[in-house]
Protein backbone atom coordinates (compact mmCIF):
# COMPACT_ATOMS: atom_id res chain seq x y z
CA UNK A 1 0.00 0.00 0.00
CA UNK A 2 2.78 2.42 0.87
CA UNK A 3 4.63 1.63 -2.37
CA UNK A 4 1.87 3.24 -4.42
CA UNK A 5 2.05 6.42 -2.32
CA UNK A 6 5.83 6.47 -2.57
CA UNK A 7 5.63 6.22 -6.35
CA UNK A 8 3.12 9.09 -6.51
CA UNK A 9 5.19 11.27 -4.17
CA UNK A 10 8.36 10.52 -6.10
CA UNK A 11 6.68 11.40 -9.37
CA UNK A 12 5.11 14.60 -8.06
CA UNK A 13 8.30 15.84 -6.43
CA UNK A 14 10.69 14.72 -9.15
CA UNK A 15 11.46 18.36 -9.95
CA UNK A 16 12.51 19.41 -6.43
CA UNK A 17 13.76 16.27 -4.74
CA UNK A 18 17.46 15.73 -5.43
CA UNK A 19 17.21 12.15 -4.24
CA UNK A 20 14.25 9.88 -3.64
CA UNK A 21 14.98 6.35 -2.49
CA UNK A 22 12.98 3.82 -0.53
CA UNK A 23 15.07 2.14 2.17
CA UNK A 24 13.87 0.07 5.15
CA UNK A 25 10.26 0.91 4.35
CA UNK A 26 10.82 4.68 4.44
CA UNK A 27 10.85 7.03 1.47
CA UNK A 28 13.92 9.25 1.89
CA UNK A 29 13.83 12.58 0.06
CA UNK A 30 16.68 15.06 -0.11
CA UNK A 31 15.64 18.61 -0.91
CA UNK A 32 17.23 22.04 -0.95
CA UNK A 33 16.26 24.27 2.02
CA UNK A 34 14.35 26.70 -0.22
CA UNK A 35 12.05 23.89 -1.42
CA UNK A 36 11.24 22.60 2.05
CA UNK A 37 7.89 24.32 2.56
CA UNK A 38 6.73 23.37 -0.90
CA UNK A 39 7.60 19.72 -0.32
CA UNK A 40 6.02 19.58 3.13
CA UNK A 41 2.85 21.26 1.89
CA UNK A 42 2.53 18.67 -0.87
CA UNK A 43 3.22 15.82 1.55
CA UNK A 44 0.63 17.04 4.01
CA UNK A 45 -2.13 18.33 1.78
CA UNK A 46 -1.92 16.04 -1.25
CA UNK A 47 -0.53 12.80 0.11
CA UNK A 48 -1.96 12.74 3.63
CA UNK A 49 1.23 12.77 5.70
CA UNK A 50 -0.59 14.26 8.64
CA UNK A 51 1.56 13.14 11.58
CA UNK A 52 4.74 15.09 12.17
CA UNK A 53 6.90 12.48 13.86
CA UNK A 54 10.22 14.04 14.50
CA UNK A 55 12.83 16.64 13.61
CA UNK A 56 16.50 16.32 14.38
CA UNK A 57 19.88 17.09 12.83
CA UNK A 58 23.07 15.21 12.06
CA UNK A 59 26.44 16.90 12.38
CA UNK A 60 29.15 16.15 9.82
CA UNK A 61 32.05 18.41 10.95
CA UNK A 62 34.25 17.53 7.98
CA UNK A 63 31.63 18.33 5.40
CA UNK A 64 30.37 21.62 4.01
CA UNK A 65 27.39 22.25 4.28
CA UNK A 66 27.91 20.80 7.72
CA UNK A 67 24.47 19.89 9.05
CA UNK A 68 21.75 17.56 7.85
CA UNK A 69 18.34 18.54 9.16
CA UNK A 70 16.05 15.50 9.15
CA UNK A 71 12.26 15.39 9.40
CA UNK A 72 10.10 12.29 9.64
CA UNK A 73 6.46 12.17 8.65
CA UNK A 74 3.86 9.44 8.94
CA UNK A 75 0.55 9.08 7.19
CA UNK A 76 -2.27 7.80 9.38
CA UNK A 77 -4.17 7.04 6.17
CA UNK A 78 -1.55 5.18 4.11
CA UNK A 79 0.55 3.91 7.05
CA UNK A 80 3.66 5.11 5.23
CA UNK A 81 6.75 6.98 6.39
CA UNK A 82 8.70 9.73 4.67
CA UNK A 83 12.04 11.17 5.69
CA UNK A 84 12.95 14.63 4.36
CA UNK A 85 16.53 15.76 4.60
CA UNK A 86 18.22 18.99 3.77
CA UNK A 87 21.72 20.38 4.19
CA UNK A 88 22.53 23.69 5.87
CA UNK A 89 25.93 25.35 6.29
CA UNK A 90 27.66 26.09 9.59
CA UNK A 91 27.68 29.84 8.86
CA UNK A 92 23.91 30.08 8.43
CA UNK A 93 22.11 27.01 9.79
CA UNK A 94 18.64 28.29 8.98
CA UNK A 95 15.62 26.37 7.70
CA UNK A 96 11.95 27.22 7.55
CA UNK A 97 9.78 26.28 10.49
CA UNK A 98 6.94 23.81 10.01
CA UNK A 99 4.76 25.50 12.64
CA UNK A 100 2.19 26.60 10.00
CA UNK A 101 1.54 22.93 9.15
CA UNK A 102 1.90 20.98 12.37
CA UNK A 103 1.10 21.95 15.96
CA UNK A 104 3.77 19.67 17.34
CA UNK A 105 6.55 21.30 15.29
CA UNK A 106 7.01 24.23 17.69
CA UNK A 107 8.07 22.01 20.58
CA UNK A 108 10.30 19.64 18.64
CA UNK A 109 12.06 22.46 16.81
CA UNK A 110 12.97 23.95 20.17
CA UNK A 111 14.88 20.80 21.05
CA UNK A 112 16.69 20.70 17.71
CA UNK A 113 17.55 24.39 18.06
CA UNK A 114 19.20 24.05 21.45
CA UNK A 115 20.96 20.78 20.67
CA UNK A 116 22.37 21.71 17.23
CA UNK A 117 21.89 25.45 16.88
CA UNK A 118 19.62 25.07 13.87
CA UNK A 119 17.49 28.21 13.48
CA UNK A 120 13.88 27.64 12.46
CA UNK A 121 12.69 30.71 10.60
CA UNK A 122 9.13 31.47 11.65
CA UNK A 123 9.21 29.72 15.02
CA UNK A 124 8.87 32.57 17.52
CA UNK A 125 9.48 30.40 20.56
CA UNK A 126 12.99 28.91 20.50
CA UNK A 127 13.59 29.10 24.26
CA UNK A 128 15.74 26.38 25.86
CA UNK A 129 13.72 23.29 26.60
CA UNK A 130 15.74 20.37 27.93
CA UNK A 131 18.69 22.59 28.81
CA UNK A 132 18.53 25.52 31.18
CA UNK A 133 18.43 29.22 30.54
CA UNK A 134 21.94 30.53 29.92
CA UNK A 135 23.46 27.23 28.76
CA UNK A 136 26.27 28.01 26.33
CA UNK A 137 26.86 26.00 23.18
CA UNK A 138 24.99 23.22 21.42
CA UNK A 139 25.76 19.92 23.12
CA UNK A 140 24.96 17.51 20.29
CA UNK A 141 27.39 19.15 17.88
CA UNK A 142 30.39 16.91 17.49
CA UNK A 143 32.82 19.62 18.63
CA UNK A 144 31.08 20.21 21.98
CA UNK A 145 33.41 18.81 24.67
CA UNK A 146 31.62 16.04 26.53
CA UNK A 147 33.42 16.70 29.80
CA UNK A 148 32.57 20.40 29.89
CA UNK A 149 30.69 21.55 32.98
CA UNK A 150 28.37 24.53 33.16
CA UNK A 151 27.03 24.43 36.71
CA UNK A 152 24.04 26.66 37.32
CA UNK A 153 24.59 26.50 41.07
CA UNK A 154 28.23 27.29 41.91
CA UNK A 155 30.23 24.61 43.66
CA UNK A 156 30.51 25.20 47.39
CA UNK A 157 33.92 25.41 48.95
CA UNK A 158 34.84 22.49 51.15
CA UNK A 159 35.92 23.73 54.57
CA UNK A 160 38.81 21.82 56.09
CA UNK B 1 30.66 32.14 52.35
CA UNK B 2 28.70 30.83 49.39
CA UNK B 3 26.23 33.08 47.58
CA UNK B 4 22.75 33.17 49.12
CA UNK B 5 20.31 30.95 47.23
CA UNK B 6 17.94 33.82 46.43
CA UNK B 7 20.47 35.20 43.96
CA UNK B 8 20.59 32.10 41.82
CA UNK B 9 19.37 32.44 38.24
CA UNK B 10 16.02 30.98 37.23
CA UNK B 11 16.66 27.82 35.17
CA UNK B 12 13.62 28.52 32.96
CA UNK B 13 12.25 31.49 31.11
CA UNK B 14 8.45 31.36 31.38
CA UNK B 15 6.48 32.19 28.24
CA UNK B 16 4.57 34.84 30.19
CA UNK B 17 5.10 36.68 33.45
CA UNK B 18 2.23 39.14 33.20
CA UNK B 19 -1.43 38.22 33.57
CA UNK B 20 -3.55 38.61 30.46
CA UNK B 21 -6.68 39.77 32.32
CA UNK B 22 -7.11 41.88 35.48
CA UNK B 23 -7.29 39.76 38.59
CA UNK B 24 -5.52 36.73 37.16
CA UNK B 25 -2.57 35.26 39.00
CA UNK B 26 0.40 33.26 37.80
CA UNK B 27 1.39 30.23 39.82
CA UNK B 28 4.19 27.77 39.48
CA UNK B 29 3.46 24.04 39.83
CA UNK B 30 6.40 21.71 40.19
CA UNK B 31 8.95 20.43 39.46
CA UNK B 32 9.09 19.26 43.08
CA UNK B 33 5.44 18.39 43.34
CA UNK B 34 4.27 14.79 43.82
CA UNK B 35 1.67 14.97 41.07
CA UNK B 36 4.19 16.17 38.48
CA UNK B 37 6.07 12.90 39.00
CA UNK B 38 9.09 14.87 40.03
CA UNK B 39 10.27 16.32 36.74
CA UNK B 40 7.77 18.70 35.17
CA UNK B 41 7.20 22.36 35.83
CA UNK B 42 3.94 23.99 34.81
CA UNK B 43 3.61 27.76 34.89
CA UNK B 44 -0.11 28.47 34.92
CA UNK B 45 -2.18 31.62 34.74
CA UNK B 46 -5.30 31.29 36.84
CA UNK B 47 -8.50 33.25 37.03
CA UNK B 48 -9.92 32.08 40.32
CA UNK B 49 -9.67 28.30 40.04
CA UNK B 50 -9.81 28.27 36.24
CA UNK B 51 -6.64 27.71 34.22
CA UNK B 52 -6.35 30.36 31.49
CA UNK B 53 -3.08 29.21 29.94
CA UNK B 54 -0.13 27.04 30.81
CA UNK B 55 3.52 26.81 29.91
CA UNK B 56 5.01 23.35 30.40
CA UNK B 57 8.74 22.99 31.03
CA UNK B 58 10.58 19.71 30.93
CA UNK B 59 14.27 18.88 31.06
CA UNK B 60 14.89 18.41 34.78
CA UNK B 61 15.83 14.79 34.08
CA UNK B 62 17.95 15.52 31.01
CA UNK B 63 21.15 13.51 31.18
CA UNK B 64 22.54 13.68 27.66
CA UNK B 65 21.38 10.28 26.44
CA UNK B 66 22.02 11.05 22.77
CA UNK B 67 25.46 12.56 23.41
CA UNK B 68 26.45 9.60 25.57
CA UNK B 69 25.38 7.17 22.84
CA UNK B 70 27.95 8.60 20.44
CA UNK B 71 30.88 7.34 22.49
CA UNK B 72 29.79 3.80 23.35
CA UNK B 73 29.51 0.67 21.24
CA UNK B 74 26.15 -0.45 19.88
CA UNK B 75 25.90 -3.14 22.55
CA UNK B 76 26.76 -0.80 25.41
CA UNK B 77 23.69 1.31 24.67
CA UNK B 78 21.23 -1.38 25.73
CA UNK B 79 21.33 -0.41 29.44
CA UNK B 80 20.89 3.24 28.42
CA UNK B 81 17.79 2.68 26.32
CA UNK B 82 16.35 0.71 29.26
CA UNK B 83 16.36 3.92 31.25
CA UNK B 84 14.28 5.90 28.76
CA UNK B 85 10.88 4.52 29.68
CA UNK B 86 11.61 2.74 32.93
CA UNK B 87 8.01 1.53 33.26
CA UNK B 88 8.28 -0.66 30.16
CA UNK B 89 12.01 -0.97 29.61
CA UNK B 90 11.77 -4.11 27.47
CA UNK B 91 9.84 -2.31 24.72
CA UNK B 92 12.71 0.19 24.49
CA UNK B 93 15.24 -2.63 24.33
CA UNK B 94 13.46 -4.35 21.48
CA UNK B 95 12.78 -1.16 19.51
CA UNK B 96 16.43 -0.18 19.69
CA UNK B 97 17.71 -3.66 18.86
CA UNK B 98 15.37 -3.88 15.89
CA UNK B 99 16.66 -0.58 14.50
CA UNK B 100 20.24 -1.83 14.65
CA UNK B 101 19.24 -5.21 13.22
CA UNK B 102 17.56 -3.51 10.27
CA UNK B 103 20.77 -1.65 9.51
CA UNK B 104 22.80 -4.85 9.78
CA UNK B 105 20.29 -6.79 7.69
CA UNK B 106 19.64 -9.36 10.40
CA UNK B 107 16.45 -11.34 10.74
CA UNK B 108 16.00 -12.65 14.27
CA UNK B 109 15.14 -16.27 15.02
CA UNK B 110 11.48 -17.30 15.35
CA UNK B 111 11.82 -18.01 19.07
CA UNK B 112 13.32 -14.57 19.72
CA UNK B 113 10.58 -12.96 17.63
CA UNK B 114 7.72 -14.55 19.57
CA UNK B 115 9.43 -14.11 22.91
CA UNK B 116 10.06 -10.42 22.23
CA UNK B 117 6.42 -9.96 21.30
CA UNK B 118 5.31 -11.72 24.48
CA UNK B 119 7.62 -9.68 26.69
CA UNK B 120 6.69 -6.41 24.97
CA UNK B 121 3.02 -7.06 25.75
CA UNK B 122 3.90 -8.08 29.29
CA UNK B 123 5.78 -4.78 29.70
CA UNK B 124 2.85 -2.88 28.25
CA UNK B 125 0.63 -4.36 30.95
CA UNK B 126 3.09 -3.25 33.63
CA UNK B 127 3.24 0.25 32.16
CA UNK B 128 -0.53 0.65 31.92
CA UNK B 129 -0.96 -0.71 35.46
CA UNK B 130 1.53 1.90 36.71
CA UNK B 131 -0.18 4.72 34.85
CA UNK B 132 -3.70 3.85 35.96
CA UNK B 133 -2.62 3.12 39.53
CA UNK B 134 -0.83 6.46 39.85
CA UNK B 135 -3.69 8.40 38.26
CA UNK B 136 -6.25 6.76 40.56
CA UNK B 137 -4.12 7.29 43.64
CA UNK B 138 -3.86 10.98 42.82
CA UNK B 139 -7.65 11.07 42.85
CA UNK B 140 -7.66 9.39 46.26
CA UNK B 141 -8.54 5.85 45.15
CA UNK B 142 -6.02 4.11 47.36
CA UNK B 143 -7.60 0.65 47.18
CA UNK B 144 -7.54 0.59 43.38
CA UNK B 145 -3.94 1.75 43.51
CA UNK B 146 -2.94 -1.10 45.79
CA UNK B 147 -4.80 -3.68 43.70
CA UNK B 148 -3.03 -2.62 40.52
CA UNK B 149 0.41 -2.16 42.05
CA UNK B 150 0.15 -5.60 43.64
CA UNK B 151 -0.12 -7.12 40.18
CA UNK B 152 2.61 -4.87 38.85
CA UNK B 153 4.88 -6.11 41.61
CA UNK B 154 4.12 -9.73 40.70
CA UNK B 155 5.14 -8.84 37.14
CA UNK B 156 8.34 -7.12 38.29
CA UNK B 157 9.32 -10.09 40.45
CA UNK B 158 8.48 -12.44 37.62
CA UNK B 159 10.61 -10.46 35.15
CA UNK B 160 13.38 -10.43 37.75
CA UNK B 161 13.30 -14.24 37.64
CA UNK B 162 13.89 -14.00 33.91
CA UNK B 163 16.32 -11.09 33.61
CA UNK B 164 17.83 -10.57 37.06
CA UNK B 165 16.46 -7.05 37.51
CA UNK B 166 13.09 -5.66 38.54
CA UNK B 167 12.87 -2.49 36.45
CA UNK B 168 15.79 -2.00 34.06
CA UNK B 169 16.39 -5.36 32.52
CA UNK B 170 19.08 -4.99 29.78
CA UNK B 171 17.60 -8.16 28.35
CA UNK B 172 17.53 -7.41 24.63
CA UNK B 173 20.55 -8.22 22.51
CA UNK B 174 21.35 -7.23 18.96
CA UNK B 175 20.39 -10.39 17.12
CA UNK B 176 18.37 -12.02 19.88
CA UNK B 177 17.92 -12.02 23.63
CA UNK B 178 20.24 -12.41 26.61
CA UNK B 179 19.12 -15.92 27.60
CA UNK B 180 16.21 -18.31 27.43
CA UNK B 181 13.28 -18.67 29.82
CA UNK B 182 13.95 -20.37 33.16
CA UNK B 183 12.02 -23.54 34.00
CA UNK B 184 8.42 -22.96 35.06
CA UNK B 185 8.37 -19.33 33.92
CA UNK B 186 5.42 -19.75 31.57
CA UNK B 187 3.38 -21.55 34.24
CA UNK B 188 3.79 -18.63 36.64
CA UNK B 189 2.96 -16.26 33.77
CA UNK B 190 -0.44 -17.91 33.39
CA UNK B 191 -1.09 -17.65 37.16
CA UNK B 192 -0.24 -13.93 37.19
CA UNK B 193 -2.50 -13.20 34.22
CA UNK B 194 -5.39 -15.04 35.88
CA UNK B 195 -4.87 -13.13 39.08
CA UNK B 196 -4.62 -9.88 37.16
CA UNK B 197 -8.04 -10.51 35.60
CA UNK B 198 -9.49 -10.76 39.11
CA UNK B 199 -7.85 -7.55 40.29
CA UNK B 200 -8.60 -5.44 37.20
CA UNK B 201 -12.19 -6.68 37.47
CA UNK B 202 -12.32 -5.31 41.01
CA UNK B 203 -10.90 -1.97 39.84
CA UNK B 204 -13.58 -1.82 37.14
CA UNK B 205 -16.16 -2.42 39.87
CA UNK B 206 -14.69 0.25 42.12
CA UNK B 207 -14.30 3.17 39.74
CA UNK B 208 -16.02 2.70 36.36
CA UNK B 209 -19.42 3.95 37.50
CA UNK B 210 -18.24 5.76 40.59
CA UNK B 211 -19.89 9.20 40.73
CA UNK B 212 -16.75 10.94 42.07
CA UNK B 213 -14.53 9.34 39.47
CA UNK B 214 -16.83 10.20 36.56
CA UNK B 215 -17.22 13.80 37.72
CA UNK B 216 -13.47 14.23 37.85
CA UNK B 217 -12.67 12.42 34.58
CA UNK B 218 -15.57 12.85 32.13
CA UNK B 219 -15.30 15.88 29.83
CA UNK B 220 -11.97 16.89 31.32
CA UNK B 221 -8.87 17.29 29.16
CA UNK B 222 -10.84 16.74 25.95
CA UNK B 223 -8.96 16.34 22.66
CA UNK B 224 -10.42 15.88 19.20
CA UNK B 225 -8.78 13.51 16.74
CA UNK B 226 -7.69 16.41 14.50
CA UNK B 227 -6.04 18.21 17.42
CA UNK B 228 -4.39 15.02 18.61
CA UNK B 229 -2.88 14.29 15.18
CA UNK B 230 -1.75 17.88 14.71
CA UNK B 231 0.02 17.89 18.08
CA UNK B 232 1.66 14.55 17.43
CA UNK B 233 -0.23 12.52 20.02
CA UNK B 234 0.05 8.78 19.48
CA UNK B 235 -0.75 5.67 21.46
CA UNK B 236 -3.60 5.50 24.01
CA UNK B 237 -4.14 9.28 23.88
CA UNK B 238 -4.78 9.29 20.13
CA UNK B 239 -6.92 6.15 20.41
CA UNK B 240 -9.00 7.72 23.20
CA UNK B 241 -10.19 10.29 20.64
CA UNK B 242 -11.73 7.51 18.55
CA UNK B 243 -9.00 6.95 15.95
CA UNK B 244 -7.99 3.26 15.87
CA UNK B 245 -4.35 4.00 15.04
CA UNK B 246 -1.96 1.42 16.40
CA UNK B 247 1.39 0.53 14.84
CA UNK B 248 0.92 -3.09 15.89
CA UNK B 249 -2.06 -3.26 13.52
CA UNK B 250 -1.13 -0.67 10.88
CA UNK B 251 2.51 -1.56 10.21
CA UNK B 252 2.89 -4.93 11.95
CA UNK B 253 6.33 -5.75 13.29
CA UNK B 254 7.61 -8.71 15.36
CA UNK B 255 4.81 -11.31 15.45
CA UNK B 256 1.80 -8.97 15.65
CA UNK B 257 0.55 -9.83 12.17
CA UNK B 258 -0.23 -13.37 13.36
CA UNK B 259 -2.09 -12.37 16.53
CA UNK B 260 -5.78 -11.86 17.08
CA UNK B 261 -6.43 -8.62 18.95
CA UNK B 262 -8.59 -5.53 18.91
CA UNK B 263 -7.64 -1.87 19.03
CA UNK B 264 -9.80 -0.27 21.72
CA UNK B 265 -10.83 3.34 21.11
CA UNK B 266 -12.60 6.01 23.14
CA UNK B 267 -15.52 8.21 22.18
CA UNK B 268 -14.63 11.67 23.50
CA UNK B 269 -10.88 11.87 24.05
CA UNK B 270 -11.22 12.86 27.70
CA UNK B 271 -9.56 11.55 30.85
CA UNK B 272 -12.19 8.85 31.32
CA UNK B 273 -11.60 7.50 27.83
CA UNK B 274 -7.86 7.45 28.36
CA UNK B 275 -8.39 5.45 31.56
CA UNK B 276 -10.74 3.04 29.83
CA UNK B 277 -8.61 2.59 26.70
CA UNK B 278 -5.66 1.61 28.88
CA UNK B 279 -7.77 -0.83 30.89
CA UNK B 280 -9.01 -2.44 27.69
CA UNK B 281 -5.49 -2.60 26.29
CA UNK B 282 -4.42 -4.55 29.36
CA UNK B 283 -7.10 -7.13 28.48
CA UNK B 284 -5.96 -7.25 24.86
CA UNK B 285 -2.31 -7.64 25.88
CA UNK B 286 -3.22 -10.52 28.19
CA UNK B 287 -5.18 -12.09 25.33
CA UNK B 288 -2.12 -11.75 23.08
CA UNK B 289 0.22 -13.23 25.67
CA UNK B 290 -2.02 -16.29 26.05
CA UNK B 291 -1.90 -16.80 22.27
CA UNK B 292 1.87 -16.32 22.20
CA UNK B 293 2.47 -18.91 24.91
CA UNK B 294 0.80 -21.44 22.61
CA UNK B 295 2.72 -20.24 19.53
CA UNK B 296 6.19 -20.01 21.11
CA UNK B 297 8.46 -22.23 18.96
CA UNK B 298 11.53 -24.15 20.13
CA UNK B 299 14.90 -23.38 18.62
CA UNK B 300 17.88 -21.07 19.01
CA UNK B 301 17.43 -17.67 20.61
CA UNK B 302 20.17 -15.66 18.90
CA UNK B 303 21.08 -15.50 15.24
CA UNK B 304 24.28 -17.25 14.25
CA UNK B 305 26.11 -14.12 13.14
CA UNK B 306 29.63 -13.41 14.30
CA UNK B 307 29.19 -9.66 13.79
CA UNK B 308 26.90 -9.32 16.80
CA UNK B 309 26.32 -12.57 18.71
CA UNK B 310 28.76 -13.47 21.46
CA UNK B 311 30.28 -16.97 21.23
CA UNK B 312 29.44 -19.58 23.86
CA UNK B 313 31.50 -19.09 27.01
CA UNK B 314 33.12 -22.58 27.01
CA UNK B 315 34.35 -21.92 23.46
CA UNK B 316 35.86 -18.56 24.47
CA UNK B 317 38.02 -20.39 26.99
CA UNK B 318 39.09 -23.21 24.71
CA UNK B 319 39.56 -21.95 21.15
CA UNK B 320 41.35 -18.92 19.75
CA UNK B 321 38.75 -17.91 17.13
CA UNK B 322 36.00 -17.56 19.72
CA UNK B 323 38.33 -15.77 22.12
CA UNK B 324 39.23 -13.17 19.50
CA UNK B 325 35.59 -12.91 18.41
CA UNK B 326 34.59 -12.17 21.99
CA UNK B 327 37.42 -9.67 22.37
CA UNK B 328 36.53 -7.82 19.18
CA UNK B 329 32.86 -7.64 20.13
CA UNK B 330 33.67 -6.21 23.55
CA UNK B 331 36.46 -3.83 22.55
CA UNK B 332 35.28 -2.67 19.12
CA UNK B 333 31.59 -3.43 19.24
CA UNK B 334 29.31 -5.02 16.66
CA UNK B 335 30.20 -3.84 13.16
CA UNK B 336 27.20 -2.00 11.74
CA UNK B 337 27.40 -1.04 8.05
CA UNK B 338 27.06 2.66 7.11
CA UNK B 339 23.53 3.92 6.66
CA UNK B 340 20.56 5.33 8.48
CA UNK B 341 17.25 3.90 9.59
CA UNK B 342 14.16 5.01 11.47
CA UNK B 343 12.40 2.19 13.23
CA UNK B 344 9.25 2.66 15.29
CA UNK B 345 7.47 0.41 17.76
CA UNK B 346 4.16 0.97 19.50
CA UNK B 347 5.39 1.79 22.99
CA UNK B 348 3.05 1.81 25.95
CA UNK B 349 2.59 5.58 25.56
CA UNK B 350 2.72 5.89 21.78
CA UNK B 351 5.14 5.80 18.92
CA UNK B 352 8.62 5.02 20.17
CA UNK B 353 11.10 5.49 17.35
CA UNK B 354 14.85 5.22 17.01
CA UNK B 355 16.62 7.11 14.25
CA UNK B 356 20.17 5.80 14.02
CA UNK B 357 23.00 6.83 11.75
CA UNK B 358 26.07 4.67 11.30
CA UNK B 359 29.30 5.46 9.47
CA UNK B 360 30.46 1.86 9.86
CA UNK B 361 32.25 0.39 12.84
CA UNK B 362 31.24 -0.38 16.37
CA UNK B 363 30.17 3.06 17.63
CA UNK B 364 27.07 4.94 16.44
CA UNK B 365 27.41 8.29 14.72
CA UNK B 366 24.02 9.35 16.00
CA UNK B 367 21.18 7.80 17.97
CA UNK B 368 18.01 9.82 18.20
CA UNK B 369 15.06 8.67 20.25
CA UNK B 370 11.61 9.87 19.23
CA UNK B 371 9.93 9.45 22.57
CA UNK B 372 6.15 9.72 22.90
CA UNK B 373 6.25 11.48 26.27
CA UNK B 374 8.36 14.34 24.92
CA UNK B 375 6.02 15.02 22.04
CA UNK B 376 2.99 14.72 24.33
CA UNK B 377 4.42 17.39 26.61
CA UNK B 378 4.41 19.77 23.64
CA UNK B 379 0.64 19.38 23.36
CA UNK B 380 -0.13 19.09 27.06
CA UNK B 381 -1.27 22.72 27.27
CA UNK B 382 -4.12 21.82 24.89
CA UNK B 383 -5.49 19.44 27.51
CA UNK B 384 -4.90 21.68 30.54
CA UNK B 385 -6.08 25.12 29.39
CA UNK B 386 -9.63 26.06 30.19
CA UNK B 387 -10.17 23.52 32.97
CA UNK B 388 -9.90 23.80 36.74
CA UNK B 389 -6.63 23.95 38.63
CA UNK B 390 -7.51 20.65 40.30
CA UNK B 391 -7.99 19.03 36.87
CA UNK B 392 -4.29 19.44 36.08
CA UNK B 393 -3.48 16.48 38.30
CA UNK B 394 -5.78 13.83 36.74
CA UNK B 395 -5.15 15.11 33.20
CA UNK B 396 -1.43 15.04 33.69
CA UNK B 397 -1.73 11.57 35.18
CA UNK B 398 -3.67 10.36 32.15
CA UNK B 399 -0.91 11.54 29.77
CA UNK B 400 1.50 9.25 31.64
CA UNK B 401 4.58 11.37 31.17
CA UNK B 402 7.70 9.31 31.87
CA UNK B 403 10.58 11.62 32.79
CA UNK B 404 13.28 9.28 31.54
CA UNK B 405 12.08 9.25 27.95
CA UNK B 406 10.73 12.79 27.92
CA UNK B 407 13.98 14.45 28.99
CA UNK B 408 16.42 11.80 27.78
Amino acid sequence: MSDAVFAQVGEHLAGVAREAVVAHGTLALRVEPEHLLEVVRALKEQFGFDLFVDVTAVDWPEREPRFDVVWHFYSTRHFARVRVKTRVPFADPTVDSLVPFYGSAAFMERECHEMYGIVFRGNADLRPLLLYEGFEGHPLRKDYPKQKEQPLVPYREVKP
Amino acid sequence: MSAPLTHLPNPIRPAFDQGSTPGSVIVNIGPSHPATHGTIQIVAELSGERVLRTDVHCGYLHRGFEKECESHTWHNLIPYVDRLNYCSALINDFAYCEAVEKLMGIEITPRAKYLRTLLAEYSRIADHLTCIAAALMELGAMTAFLYLVTIRDYIYEHLADLTGARVTYSYGRIGGLAHDLPAGWLKRLGEILDEMDTFTGRVHGLVDRNRIFIDRMRNVGVLTTAEAVSYGFTGPILRSTGAPRDLRKDTPYLAYAELDFEVPVGIKGDNYDRYYVRMREIDESAHMIRQLVEMLPEGPLCVDDRRCTFPEKPLVYTEIESLINHFKLVMEGPQVPPGEVYSAHEGANGELGFYIVSVGGGVPWKVHCRSPSFVHMGGASKMLDGYQLADIVPTFGSINMIGGECDR
